[in-house]
């Protein structure tokens, strides 16, 4: 479980997060939903360590994240930002396989490779992966990234945004993959844009609204016309396919 | 690959030797006096500025960057005229090697944590406001030490003159010992944190996911970068494309992107160049110019050829 108690953050004079306090399940997919600028990616950064954190408490698994070594953090969860600017210009397996540095930490072992070959399948990146990253597509190198955090092989994995620049086929394989790491007992939190990915393959969304948690619990409780209208501010019409709830956003 | 870094150390072996043992003639132990600490000279030169560049451009994940661009040569400068200013040509000429490079050591490593650390610690991504930072620290110190070398009278501005400009015929051999016991320590230092130099290229948040102490390591490499640049300028003064030069052709040699290869890879360039340069210019265009100028020259057409190739990032 992630227990955040209290958090505020400010950038500058700017309030992004007002006082806190969620717990994210364990062994589910949760998603972060929410409006622009609602503070859903500062919530992430947060509780991957990505910036330091100015007030309350954030624990992953009972382990506090300002006191846990980044180390051990490292094995207990995995964080992909929106955007990543890499210094060295690197094949795709190559970055892939920087997933495992918490393993082995230079010392690349007979299980890392199988590792990285495993992620490099589930994101069919095989055939790329001697391709330098600059020469991919910006899905294609989205898949690279996700591909390495799944290497990382933690039982928490915390994705900002991993849908965007995926065209549809792949934003679905992705989501689908999350819902199979979670049947192999791993927990996935992840931010997404489009309401409608959340609502189908979620077992649990926090929808956040300026700096707060406007809403919590299964998709059927969320996303409703009147929590989601709320939250986003205009009328939404929600129908219901197959027992999961639809947003017609578009209409 | 290895090939290449075997082949390297093999011309890097044949050149020193070609520099030592070319045309000694009969009085050959006082001028093997003369050059051997030259040559030790120019290999830690060579070496320290390899690494430097190396590791600084990991450090901002961009390989346009040199510790010189970004005005630590200026800060070398504007602490040789400071000191001859403060002190007088008397004071400046009786200050003893070792504590002048002492001073030296300390000020550059204090004034690059001060300036870059900040800057890069906090993992930014921009780049155009570190390298905006440091052209203008360059422009400040420049400006600086073109003041004081105007308040400052004429005698004095030709010892600062002579202290900032580059040259290897002039390596001070009494210096060699700390410097190359510090230097050599750096590099080993830096050799063995490869591995994490590798993450640390990756971005502070990918970094950071991985488990790598990101800020730490920062300053760390920063203070590495500060002292090997102290070293290299205390020893032939400031060299601005030099390290370019040997960052570029190490990438482009070794076609990887691990530190493990890419720093020897930096090391043998850099000595290579320097060696075979300097027999070159002692034996055949008989000291004619200085080896900086021709240096500097290229490394400014490889600077072009760079950003024309759209390698710049």
């Amino acid at each position: 479980m992630i227990c955040v108690e209290g958090v505020s953050h400010s950038i500058g004079k700017t309030e992004i997060l007002h006082d806190i306090s969620v717990e994210i399940p364990k062994g589910k997919v949760t998603a972060l939903v929410g409006p622009n600028g609602a503070g859903k990616s500062t919530l992430l950064s947060l509780i991957g360590r990505l910036m330091p954190l100015q007030s309350g408490r954030i624990s992953v698994d009972g382990a506090d994240t300002v006191q846990t070594p980044s180390r051990d953090l490292a094995r207990l969860m995995a964080i992909l930002s929106q955007t990543n600017t890499l210094g060295s210009r690197l094949r795709v397996r190559e970055l892939v396989a920087f997933g495992r540095w918490p393993h082995h930490q230079g010392r690349p072992t007979a299980e890392d490779v199988q590792q990285v070959n495993d992620a490099l399948v589930a994101l069919d990146l095989i055939a790329l992966g001697d391709r330098f990253l600059e020469a991919l597509s910006g899905g294609q190198r989205q898949r690279a990234f996700i591909a390495m955090a799944l290497a990382q092989g933690a039982d928490w994995l915390l994705l900002d945004e991993p849908l965007a620049a995926l065209d549809m086929a792949f934003a679905r394989r992705i989501m689908a993959q999350l819902v199979t790491l979670r049947a192999a007992g791993r927990s996935v939190v992840v931010v997404v844009h489009d309401i409608n990915h959340a609502a189908v393959w979620a077992d649990h969304i926090v929808a956040m609204k300026a700096g707060r948690i406007a809403a919590e619990g299964p998709p059927q409780a969320v996303c409703t016309s009147k929590v989601l209208g709320d939250i986003y501010g205009m009328d939404l019409r929600v129908t219901e396919i197959d027992g999961k709830p639809l947003v017609l956003h578009h209409l | 690959m290895d090939r290449r870094l075997t082949a390297l150390t093999g011309a890097l072996v044949v050149a020193c030797a070609a520099y030592l043992f070319w045309g000694l003639g009969p009085r050959w132990q006082f001028i093997l006096g003369l050059r051997a600490p030259k040559l030790a000279g120019m290999l830690l030169v060579g070496a320290a500025i390899a690494v430097a560049t190396m590791v600084f451009q990991t450090l901002c994940r961009n390989r346009v960057l040199t510790p010189q661009i970004m005005g630590f040569d200026a800060l070398y400068i504007l602490m040789q005229t400071a000191l001859v200013a403060g002190l007088g040509v008397g004071g400046y000429a009786g200050l003893s090697l070792s504590a002048k490079f002492g001073i030296e050591v300390v000020f550059m490593t204090l004034a690059a944590l001060m300036l870059f650390g900040t800057l890069l610690g906090r993992g930014t991504q921009d780049i155009a406001r570190l390298v905006l930072t440091g052209v203008i620290f360059g422009v400040m110190f420049r400006s600086f030490s073109g003041f004081l070398a105007r308040i400052i009278d004429p005698n004095a501005f030709a010892v600062v003159q002579a202290a900032s400009f580059a040259s290897f015929t002039a390596i001070e051999p009494a210096l060699l010992p700390v410097t190359g016991a510090l230097c050599i320590g750096t590099i080993g230092v830096a050799l063995w944190m490869a591995p994490r130099l590798d993450v640390l290229a990756l971005g502070q948040p990918i970094a950071v996911s991985l488990g790598l102490a990101h800020d730490r390591l920062v300053i760390v490499a920063l203070i590495m970068v500060a002292v090997l640049v102290s070293v290299a300028t205390a020893l032939v003064g400031p060299i601005a494309f030099f390290g370019l030069l040997v960052s570029g052709l190490a990438h482009e040699l070794t076609g990887s992107a691990r530190h493990a290869r890419l720093l020897p890879m930096a090391i043998l360039v850099g000595c290579l160049m320097l060696v075979i340069g300097q027999t070159l210019f002692e034996r055949f265009l008989g000291l004619q110019s200085t080896l900086s100028v021709v240096i500097e020259f290229a490394g400014g057409v490889f600077f072009l050829w760079l950003l024309l190739k759209g390698r710049m990032r």
